[in-house]
């Protein structure tokens, strides 16, 4: 099963390549990974997309808890949390095409960032599946590229995962 | 008072009571040597390749429960301990490695001697740091001995920029460090703990298997207390040995692939089992379905919350340091009122009395080859079971967890997880430093001798009576034994062709050698040696070449599933 796992980790040079080196040294599968500094510049928070059995994922998290720089860890699919994921998508637009796109961008709560005579960038934020699924409903040939973050996991009301 | 950074690393390790430094210098560390050459409170072994300064660092701790230091230089000083450090990392050992690594302004510049150490240890460390300022290497060697001994031990490694050695910053040691994200447990969880005490006295078909956490906890008293308070049987791992005493009754000997017949039936057939200090790898419990096929209700206690429900499901998971955890529950069981169920215990031992009764160990012994058996057996004698013993890796190492019976802990020093040939003889040198009057043995082949041979040079120079009883099958035997089994009897190239002479090499390093070819002269030979308390004796056993290891459970095959020497 696909899970969200949120960390709270040192803001130390390494800490990234600990957490990194551990999924590869294991065989874990990484989906993405996120991680930027939080309010308290001497902390990162971390978001790993994973997945895997109830026991894999049961030791990954240990593992996790285990390396020296990891303060805090969560496994948001233990409670009820949100998810977001933030994607930048230039698509050819001309023609017809340019008026179909900005409707479809419009109908997922896209916003057009950057506009040129042949293009548009669009961002989009939602969960991963929200993202497919705007990728899926344009037409795929008129796609020039697209960056996604990965996702980005918080605790629905009192679930906080601080230290 | 302002100190340069290789004089706070040397007064650090002043600071923590280090005896002994392992090392080889070189030139990231040339400003820590000179340090070390100023004072003589820490004293500096001399090895002769890193890969033995850890192994020795290594032996010292495994043997004490201290920390053992290695100190070497960056570039190819630091690729040449990782060997040592992945071996200490394996088997949990408490080690605090010093490398130096090439100034901060070249690091990222493919500098002389410059390695990524940090990048190439993290793998196989507790935790490592590269230490960026000289103002806070003090505390940084601080959390290294604090992280390397506490919790479930292990090596630590600081690696140090030249300039940094070389730059001044006030120094104080810290007297105690909080590092926020890690905070080992001491005391089990109470209600785990009565659920456990609940089991163990319900249980009809017990077992107890300790391994290597008990010995690295200090818990032996605590494990013997308990197995004997309720008369269960108890096993060990290969790491375990010695944690509960070999010659009592209710010990059935070590369990694994190469464990006896008795101990691993009743772990494959318990009803209840206590596992301590263990963590149910591949060559203790085999074929992991296999063993599932037996229901059993298992209390698993271990400092490393992942390592329970690793490999097996666990009902009561117990994470805590198992000397507490352990006299926690001891003192729950003494004031039940409960007992086990005696007839239920009695049916149990008289099952596993027969299958004690197959006598899994015996060999025929000869009047013509050194049974290398008899050698081991022989030097369990002459010691009187005393001997600190450390261990290469192959079918001595197994002939010598088998023969020799350890009744003390951190008497069996060997390299269990990793199985890293070589590591015998470097070991040893720890093992004697730290017990200068002990009888120190090291088992070898001739094999693994070779992979540290040069370490006869380090025992000469500091007078290391070390015994080193070669069992010389002119095979990498073990590597013989599975292509025996499994690959056609093809010998690929587990033929050691073109060996030395051992008995001149000792003499060249300025020891004694002996060579042994009839079985009538192991005895003697070994008694002349070991009364050889000043010298290293070199024993070279000409043993029997086709010899295999028994009792075998196969690789991947189950706990019941194993081949006993009159199978054959
Ligand atoms: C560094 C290293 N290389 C290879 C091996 C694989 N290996 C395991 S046992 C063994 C043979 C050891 O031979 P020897 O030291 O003569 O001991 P014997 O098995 O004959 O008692 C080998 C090559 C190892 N364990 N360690």
């Amino acid at each position: 099963m696909r899970h969200i796992i949120s960390l709270l980790m040192e803001n130390e040079a390494g800490a990234l390549s600990r957490v990194a080196g551990l999924f590869s040294a294991r065989g874990y599968n990484i989906e993405s990974l996120t991680v930027a500094p939080t309010e308290d510049p001497t902390m990162s928070r971390m978001t790993v997309v994973t997945s895997g059995s109830d026991e894999v994922i049961e030791q990954i998290n240990k593992q996790l808890n285990k390396l020296v720089e990891v303060v805090a860890v969560m496994d948001m699919n233990e409670g009820d949390h949100l998810e977001r994921e933030l994607m930048l998508v230039k698509v050819r637009a001309v023609g017809e095409a340019r008026e179909e796109m900005k409707r479809m961008a419009d109908i997922f709560r896209g916003r057009i960032i950057d506009v040129t005579e042949k293009s548009y960038t669009i961002e989009l934020t939602g969960t991963g599946s929200k993202l497919d699924s705007f990728l899926q409903a344009i037409d795929n040939s008129l796609i020039m590229e697209t960056v996604r973050t990965g996702a980005c996991g918080i605790g629905r009301g009192d679930r906080i995962l601080k230290l | 008072m302002e100190l340069t950074g290789a004089e706070i690393a040397i007064r650090c390790l002043q600071e923590e009571g280090v005896e002994y430094v392992f090392g080889y210098p070189g030139g990231a560390v040339l400003f820590i040597y000179d340090a070390l050459f100023n004072q003589d409170k820490v004293k500096h072994i001399l090895v002769r390749h890193e890969q033995a300064a850890v192994h020795a660092a290594d032996g010292y701790a495994r043997s004490t429960d201290k920390v053992g230091v290695a100190l070497v230089t960056s570039g190819p000083g630091a690729t040449n301990a990782v060997t040592g450090i992945a071996t200490a990392y394996m088997d949990s050992i408490p080690l605090v490695i010093i490398s130096g690594q090439v100034p901060t302004g070249a690091i990222g510049e493919d500098a002389f001697q410059e390695v990524d150490t940090v990048g190439i240890t993290r793998p196989c460390v507790k935790h490592n740091f590269l230490v960026k300022d000289v103002k806070e290497l003090a505390a940084t060697i601080k959390k290294a001995f604090h992280l390397a001994k506490t919790g479930r031990p292990g090596p630590v490694l600081v690696d140090i920029p030249k300039d940094i050695s070389n730059q001044k910053a006030e120094f104080t040691y810290p007297s105690a460090i909080d590092i926020r994200s890690y905070h080992p447990p001491l005391h089990g969880d109470m209600d785990q703990l009565k659920r456990a005490a609940k089991l163990l006295l319900e249980a009809r078909r017990p077992m107890i298997y300790a391994g290597g956490g008990v010995v690295l906890s200090g818990a032996s008293a605590q494990l013997t207390d308990l197995a004997r308070l309720l008369g269960f049987p108890v096993t060990n791992t290969l790491m375990g040995l010695g944690s509960y005493p070999a010659s009592d009754q209710q010990f059935v000997g070590m369990l694994g692939m190469h464990g006896t017949y008795e101990a691993n039936l009743a772990m494959q057939n318990c009803d209840v089992l206590l596992a301590v200090g263990a963590r149910f790898d591949d060559r203790v419990i085999g074929n992991v379905e296999h063993f599932g096929q037996v229901p059993r209700k298992i209390i698993h206690i271990d400092i490393d919350p992942s390592s329970i429900a690793k490999r097996v499901k666990v009902d009561v998971p117990i994470v805590g340091d198992v000397a507490h955890v352990l006299g926690d529950l001891l003192a729950i069981l003494h004031s039940s009122k409960q007992q086990p169920d005696q007839q239920a215990k009695a049916a149990w031992w008289k099952q596993i009395d027969e299958w004690r009764g197959r006598n899994c160990l015996l060999y025929k012994n000869s009047d013509e080859v050194i049974k290398p058996q008899y050698v081991i057996e022989t030097l369990h004698r002459i010691t009187g079971g005393e001997a600190f013993v450390t261990s290469d890796v192959g079918q001595h190492q197994m002939w010598a967890a088998q023969y020799y019976k350890f009744n003390q802990p951190r008497r069996w020093i060997n390299s269990g997880g990793l199985g890293t040939m070589g590591f015998g003889l470097p070991a040893a040198m720890g093992v004697q430093l730290a017990h200068p009057d002990a009888t120190v043995a090291c088992v070898t082949g001739e094999g693994s001798i070779q992979m540290n041979i040069q370490e006869l040079s380090t025992c000469k120079q500091f007078r290391l009576p070390v015994k080193i009883v070669a069992l010389n099958n002119r095979y990498l035997g073990m590597v013989r034994q599975w292509q025996e089994f499994f690959h056609g009897n093809r010998h690929s190239e587990s033929y050691m062709d073109a060996l030395p002479d051992f008995v001149k090499l000792a003499e060249a390093y300025g020891h004694i050698g002996m060579r042994i070819e009839k079985p009538s002269d192991v005895e003697p030979a070994l008694k002349e040696a070991f009364a050889r308390k000043n010298d290293l004796v070199f024993l070279d056993f000409k043993t029997d070449q086709t010899e295999n290891v028994f009792p075998m459970v196969p690789g991947g095959k189950g706990l019941s599933e194993v081949i006993l020497a009159e199978d054959l």
